[in-house]
This record gives structure tokens, sequence and C-alpha cells, in this order.
């Protein structure tokens, strides 16, 4: 026997299931405490992803239960659209199963190994089958599986299959038992906060043993699921077009004008003619030559990019700083969403935000939060394309400090969105160093530095106008009360002279003879609209300009005057009487008024 | 005296009070003090502040702080005018180490405010009842005064009365009543040594010379002095100093004034005032022992072209002389030719070029 003969023995074909199994760290299975993490991240993706496809608000429940001291049991619960029951097999008991992996558009998973790698990993380390209760609808039977992976065919094996009675009139739950540690709960509620922000039309409900957290959804719109758009020219391999030649009944311009998106009868001719083969021959009789003269000539012609608008789901820069504000308390939030560009013939769009000061820890490198396609990026933050830029932009030139990284009390928030995210590895923790993708990330990170620049030294100015004003406001008095020595005079009221420098607005009320003088200076940059309130013993009948309103109680009367006044602009008002009671401003922030009452002195 | 001194003090601080009353933010304005801000003044003959104006208001926390300060000083030496004492300019710094706030942080900060007060009230500090803590200069030669002090008029002459260092000009100037003299000129000399080699040599005695020493850059006291000689007697003022940038300024106080007092230019310049020497020319013409001039020489010598108290072709000329001779030389290395050659060549062939001697 040869020893290529008694190799040949040796060698058969391997399982994906197998491969998997021998390889758990490309699917983030590699430790047990990330594979709680990947567990609910891959669950919840296919949650909000279903969610969006039936365009319902996702209502996501995930639970978490030390079952053994080793062993979770991981539920996840949604709203979605449900699974046929035929199919639920397949969706997670089979390896590389799914719906979207043959679609060009925006969509969280993709090649639809994430929950049945899961399923995978429990029947590994605790061998206990997967449980799904799924429905499709109120009028539908919710039936319940009990489902294991045959790890030599990668084919799913039902233990059992029952219908059962759920109140849920449609979604999907899916609960799985592994060994695993909750040593990353912080990273896991991370993760679930960040998804939050990204998804901030979902609601996420989340038990971890006995404790609860609740992720509340701030807008109410259903996100508009991304359509399916066909392949562009310039973003096909010469696998994918042999595939699709081989499959094709037409002639090849009609080939690439049905099969393309972008491609018209002229491309399609100006193809054919570059890869010298006849626009009329079937597409499905070309030879290899032939073929890789076609990709070649797909390439060379000039065709547009593909269209960006429906295949993308930005998630928008209103929602992104609300997303944002619910979860952190800042001073200062800036989101911006790139117009869709494109890479390799994949639309790819950019937005980030920043946000600054607030409860975010003043020292260390910034909160960088990662997302590509709305799911958080929470692994390998050092071998993403997202991180080299944010430490590529010059920051101090918006006046942030940095070592390497900016830092401070900073957030900085990159969502990436493509038909197709370049990711370095199939554990979709970072992503790929892709020129023009850096470029926009870039773009988007200066422009947002150049807001942060404006508010920062808004705020600086304000903050150094308070100091000088306070600094001023503190020796005045002095001055007042040596000059009022020197003179041999009472101390003179300086209240007038503070709401002057302060910037405020000063309401003076006094007494002449047996009139009653109110003054209301408005000293602030801003237009004044508030509410006089004079309360005394006068009924103010006669006064100039005339009572809003009056009202009498206990011989008490309230007289209001609404007034309004631009900056620098005064007010007076006058009526007879004998004065006495208080006089107050309503309808500004307290620290924005001065009251001088020199009736009460 | 005391009266209008206290009514104008007091005006100051009236008017902050009117202001805050008002609600108006208190302020005061001043001449501005740079050098762009003196002009010549025609009537005068001398330099004094131009029209420029700067507004102190407190506004800010520097100005406020200033005025601060403006008004414990007032408060101060409106007590000090009651009571009838007086201080010295040192002394009211170290008084305003219990003023909190409106402490002064150097004494040229308080010198500069009681300059600011005589601006204001137009009045000497002296009728703030304040005085410089330095000693007056010395004065020699065929004069007669009749002083004020403490213990009753004295009558002095000024080489008769007197020792070896002349009689001493008291920081008030104004008690002294000039009676006779039989003098032909005054020279006013920047260092001692000279100032005892013109009286050692006699030079007062044989030339009729009244001997001033200005002790360096001289004392307001000095000047006024110098002033009034000038105008009382009408006797010609020489300047006789080293021959570098410096002393070119102690000349330029005497004669036209300084920018820290151009408030008062009109009472302490000598307009008329010549300048003797130690003029660039003579460094070249008497091939006088001398030093090259430093980076700071130079930057002063630069400055002094575009300082209008030296905008005269005279002084042009001689600054770029000295400019390219690159030296300087002091008012004693005419000794290097013999201790008589100052007395007995230089300042009468010097003098008689410049009309005083014939």
């Amino acid at each position: 026997m040869t020893l290529a003969e008694d190799l040949a023995r040796q060698q058969r074909s391997i399982s994906v299931a197998e491969f998997f199994e021998k390889n758990k760290h490309l699917l983030g299975f590699d430790s047990p405490t990330r594979g709680i993490i990947t567990t609910i991240k891959e669950a919840v993706d296919n949650a909000l992803d279903a969610c969006e496809e039936a365009t319902v608000l996702p209502d996501v429940f995930v639970g978490i239960k030390r079952m053994e001291s080793e062993v979770f049991r991981i539920i996840v619960e949604d709203n979605g659209p449900g699974i046929v029951p035929d199919q639920v097999p397949f969706v997670f008991g089979k390896l590389l199963y799914g719906s979207r992996f043959h679609q060009i558009r925006q969509s969280r998973g993709q090649q639809g190994i994430g929950i049945s790698a899961a399923v995978l990993y429990a029947q590994l380390t605790t061998g206990l089958p997967t449980i799904v209760i799924s429905r499709t609808g109120p009028d539908q039977k919710a039936y319940r599986f009990l489902l294991q992976i045959n790890i030599r065919t990668n084919e799913p094996e039902v233990v059992a299959k029952e219908e059962v009675v759920w109140d849920r009139t449609h979604g999907t739950r899916v609960q799985i038992e592994f060994k695993s540690t909750m040593a990353a709960k912080k990273r896991l509620l991370e993760y679930l906060k960040y998804t939050s922000v990204v998804n901030p039309h979902a609601r996420i409900r989340v038990e971890i043993d006995d404790e609860t957290y609740l992720f509340e959804r701030v807008s109410d719109e259903v996100i508009a699921c991304p359509q399916a758009i066909r392949p562009h020219p310039h973003g096909i391999e010469i696998g994918q077009l042999m595939r699709m030649l081989s499959a094709s009944t037409e002639s090849c311009d009609e080939f690439l004008v049905e099969s393309f998106t972008r491609v018209g009868k002229k491309t399609a001719d100006e193809m054919c003619r570059k890869a010298n083969i006849s626009p009329g021959a079937r597409a499905s009789s070309l030879t290899p030559v032939e073929q890789k003269r076609l990709l070649e000539a797909m390439q060379e012609v000039k065709v547009p990019a593909p269209p960006t608008q429906s295949c993308l789901s930005p998630i928008g820069e209103d929602l992104i700083t609300r997303g944002l504000e619910k979860e952190f308390q800042m001073d200062f939030v800036k989101a911006r969403t790139r117009a869709s560009s494109v890479y390799s013939g994949h639309p790819f769009l950019v937005e980030a935000a920043i946000g600054y000061g607030g409860k975010l820890p003043p020292d260390g490198n910034a909160q960088i939060l990662r997302f590509a396609n709305r799911v958080p990026l929470l692994y390998q933050q050092g071998a993403c394309a997202i991180t080299g830029c944010i430490a590529g932009v010059s920051w101090k030139t918006y006046n942030i400090s940095q070592a390497g990284l900016p830092t401070g009390p900073l957030l900085i928030l990159v969502h990436v969105a493509s038909t197709n995210v370049p990711f370095t590895s199939e554990s979709k923790d970072a992503i790929a160093a892709i020129p023009e993708i850096e470029r926009e990330v870039t773009l988007v990170l200066q422009e947002l530095g150049r807001e942060l620049k404006t508010y920062l030294s808004r705020r600086d100015k304000n903050r150094l106008q308070e100091d000088r004003a306070r600094a001023v406001c503190s020796i005045i008095p002095e001055i007042a009360a040596k000059v009022a020595e020197i003179v041999d005079l009472p101390v003179p009221d300086i209240s007038p002279i503070e709401g002057k420098i302060m910037k405020k607005v000063v309401i003076k009320k006094l007494v002449r003879e047996s009139r009653i003088v109110l003054e209301v200076k408005n000293y602030t940059s801003s237009m004044g609209e508030f509410t006089v309130y004079d309360i005394s013993p006068d009924s103010g009948h006669d006064a100039r300009p005339a009572l809003s309103i009056v009202t009498e109680l206990d011989g008490e009367f309230t007289k209001v005057w609404k007034v309004t006044l631009k900056p620098g602009e005064g007010w007076t008002a006058g009526y007879e009487g004998s004065g006495g009671g208080t006089v107050e401003v309503r309808g500004l922030p307290p620290d924005q008024v001065v009251v001088v009452d020199l009736d009460s002195q | 005296m005391d009266k209008k001194t206290h009514e104008r003090l007091v005006s100051i601080a009236m008017r902050w009070y009117e202001q805050i009353k008002e609600g108006a933010i208190p302020s005061i304005s001043l001449p501005t003090r740079t050098k762009q801000n003196i002009a010549f003044d025609d009537e005068s003959e001398v330099w004094k502040y131009g029209d420029r104006e700067s507004i102190r208001s407190a506004h800010t926390a520097k100005s406020a702080l200033h005025l601060l300060k403006m008004s414990y000083v007032i408060w101060f030496l409106k007590t000090q005018l009651l009571e009838r004492r007086s201080s010295t300019l040192r002394e009211l710094y170290y008084i305003s180490e219990g003023w909190k706030r409106a402490k002064f942080s150097a004494q040229d900060e308080s010198n500069f405010l009681i300059e600011d007060l005589e601006i204001l009230t137009d009045l000497q500090r002296e009728a703030f009842h304040l005085r410089p803590e330095e000693d007056g200069a010395t004065i020699f030669g065929p004069l007669r005064i009749r002083e004020m002090t403490r213990r009753g008029e004295r009558v002095i002459h000024c080489q008769d009365d007197v020792g070896e260092a002349g009689y001493q000009i008291p920081s008030n100037v104004e008690n002294i009543k000039l009676l006779e003299q039989d003098a032909r000129f005054v020279i006013a000399i920047e260092t001692g040594g000279m100032y005892a080699r013109l009286i050692e040599n006699g030079f007062d005695q044989d030339h009729h010379a009244i001997l001033v020493h200005l002790k360096g850059q001289p004392a307001r006291s000095t000047r006024r002095m110098l002033h009034r000689i000038n105008e009382e007697f009408g006797l010609p003022v020489m300047v006789f100093t080293d021959g570098d940038p410096w002393s070119y300024r102690i000349f330029a106080s005497v004669a036209y004034g300084a920018i820290k007092s151009a408030h008062m230019s009109e009472v302490l310049a000598t307009p008329r005032a010549q300048f003797i020497g130690v003029q660039p020319s003579d460094i070249r013409d008497y091939n006088l022992p001398s030093d090259t001039l430093t980076e700071k020489d130079i930057a002063a010598l630069q400055s002094e072209l575009s300082d209008p108290r030296f905008a005269s072709d005279y002084w042009k000329t001689q600054i770029q002389l000295q400019l390219k001779l690159n030296l300087k030389s002091e008012q004693q290395a005419f000794a290097a030719r013999g201790l008589d050659f100052v007395t007995e060549e230089y300042l009468p062939r010097r003098l008689t070029e410049m009309g005083i001697l014939s």
C-alpha cells in the first residue's frame, strides 16, 4: 500500500458542523464567558431583524438564569412574525441556513450560523436540546420544538415537536442551556444598552436571575425594512458570476440587464463587446475563459453607483441623539449621518455621534461605541478600522486631549451600515480597513469634532464671562461700602449693577410719595417673556399700564402684568397706594432674575 | 489748602457714590499714560499728556480692583488730612497691607495710583501730605534761600553756610523761598563723583556756577528746584551727564518732563535746559576711554529715536553717531586726561561753544 493510498483512506469530507465544533472561536464561542454574550447577541439580532421585516415595534425579552453552578439557561423571546413550523428545525438546527445570505440589503445577521452555532454549543457543553416556540399569527397554532444538530451531517434532529398554548399572538422564543459564567455580565448589559441606543424603536426587557433591567423605546416609529437590491457589477466575484451564469436561461445582454443593478442595454452591450462575447449568446453557454473575460469587462465598464437609499437603513441623527440621551447623561450630543457611498460595488453609509461632559468619566480614553448594521461590536476594539480612524483624527485641533485615542469625558459612536459589512473575521467583532469606509468615518468624525469645538469654546467663553462677572460682583460691594464711608452716607444698593454685570433681568420696586413704581430692565442678551407678580393690599385699579390679571384674597391683591422685553429694554408700571407686600418675576429661570425691593428696606 | 484737597478727593468718591446709586457701574476717566499719548505743548514748551483718555470702569475684575484700591487710598488720605499727619509713599504701601483685597502688590502700583490721583485732583502729592522717602539731592553755589522748617525759618547760603556736600533740597520745595544769587548759570550733574570734582576744583567760584547733584534720575524735588531757579532768577540750566542712552533720559526728564509725571510737567520741567555732554561726538573728538554698547543700550537708543522728547536734529545726529561708533563713555572718563581737564578745558570750551561763557 502506498503512502498516498494510506492517506486517501483517511481523507473524507468534513461537515460544517464538525468544522465549527473544532473552530468555535471563529463564531465567537472561544470561551464560556463569551459564549453567553454571543448567544444573546445572535438571538437578539435575529429578533430585531425579524421584527423589522414584519414592521412591528420590537418587544424583546432576554432571560438568563443559573440552573447549576456553571449551567445557564438563556431565553430570548420576541414579537416578530414567527417561523413556519416546517422551517423551525432548519433555522435553529442547521448551520449556514438563512434567508438573508443571498440578499443584498442591510441586515444584522447574514450567514445564518449565529443562532445554530449556539444550539451546537449547548449540545457540546450540556448535551441538552434547544427548545423553540414559534407562532406565526393569531389564527395559527404555536409549536414547541426540542432541537439538536447532527454534527456529522449538519442536519437538524427534532427530538420532540408538540402544539402548545402560547400567550403571544406571534413571535419566537428560544431557550438554550449551556455551560458558561456570568463573568461578563457588565459587558452583556453594555451590549444590550448599546443595542438599545441604536435601536431606539425597540423595548428590551432583561431578567438576570432576580434582577431586571428595562431599556425602554424612545421612538414609536417602525423602521422601514431595507429593500434587497440586485448585485452591482463592480461588487461581484468570479464564483458568484459563474453560479449566476449557469442558472440563467437568457442571452448574455439580457442576463446582465436582468441580474445586475444599474445595467441597461447599452452598458450590457458595451460589457459584451469589451469581453469579445456576442450579446446574443446564451449566458449559460459561456466557456470559463469567456466568463473570466466578462468579469473583467464588467469591472472596466463605467457603471453608476448602486442605489443606496432603499437597501440601507440609517438610524438617523435625531434618533441617535435620543437613543444616546436616554442611556447616557451628557452636556452635549451631536449626531451626523453621512450620505451613502460605495466600496467595491457595495453600498454603505456611516453615521456617528459625539457626546461630551455630564456623567461621562472625566479621565481616561473616550468611550467608543462601534456598530455595524445596528449591532454593537464589543470585542477586538483595537483591530477595528473605526478605532483606527478615531485615533487617526487630530483631536487636539478640536480642543480635546489625545493619547492615541482622544481622552476626557467623551463618547464617540460610529455606525457603519452596509449591504455587506466587511468584517475582519466571522465572529464579526471588527470592521476591516477599507479605504472608502475609513474616509467616510474620518470625515464624519471631523465634522462632529468641529461641532464639539464650537460647543467647548462657547462653554469656556460663558464660563469665563461668568467667572469675571462673579469677580466683579464680589468687588463692587466693597467699593460701595468704602465710598459710602468716604462721603459719609448710607451704603447704596448695588443689586441693579449686579444685574447689569451678570446680565440678568432686574426688577426694582420703589415708593415715590404715594405712588408705587415697578421698574424692570432686561440686561440679558435674549428676549424676555415673563410675568410680574405684585402682591400687596393696594388694588392697583389705576395701574399704568393696566393689569393683565388681578385677584383678591383676604384683602391682598395679586396684581399681574405680562411683560415682553427685548435685550436692553426697560418697562415701568405705577399705581397709587401705600406699598408693602412682595414682588416677583415668574416665567424666567430664577438665576436670571434680580429682585430689588426698595420699598421693604 | 488742606480743605481744597479734602474736597477734591471726596468729590471723586462722591461721583462713584452717585453712579452706584443710579445703578451705573462706577467708572473714572484718566489720560492714557503711555509714550504715545504725550505731546509737546507749544505754550508751556513741555511735554504733556495728549487727548487720549482711558476709562477705568468696574466692568472687569482688574479695573474694579483698581477702583477699590483707589477708594481705599482716598479714604486713607482723607483721614490723614483730617488728622494733620503725613506719610511717605513707602509707608502708604505698607499701610495697604491691612486692606485685604485692596492691598498693593508692589510699591510701583501705589506710586502709580497716587499719580492718578494727582491727575484727577490737579494737585501735587505733597498736598495729600505724601512725600517720597528718598533723600533730596544737594545743591552748592552762590545762592541764598530761606527754608520753613519745623523748628522755624532758616536762611542758608549754599556756599558759605553748608559743608562740603552742599545744601540738601527738601522734599517739599514749596517750603523754600529763593532770596538771592550771584551766579551766571546752573550745572546739573548726574554723578556724585563729578559733582565733588567740580566743587573740589572750585568751579563754582571760578565761573559763578550753581552746582546741582541730580543723583541719577532726578527726584521731583530736584526738578522742581531747577525749574524754580530757572524761572525765578532766569539762570540758564545746563545738564552734564554720562554719554549713554540712560543719561540722555535724565536730561530729557529735566528738560521736558517724564512720562510718569507728564501731568506736572509745567511745574517740574525746565524746557530751556541745555545738554552739555558727554556727547557722542565728545567720545570721538576727545578719544575718551569707552565701552562698547550693549544690546539694551542699542535698543534704548533706537527707542529714543522715536521718543517725541528727542525729536530734534541735534539729538537725531548725536544718537545716530553713537550707534555708528557703538561706544559709550562716563563723565569721569575725562580723568584720563588729568583731574583738571574737565574744569580747565572741557567745560569752559563747551560752555563757550554754547554761548554761556565768553
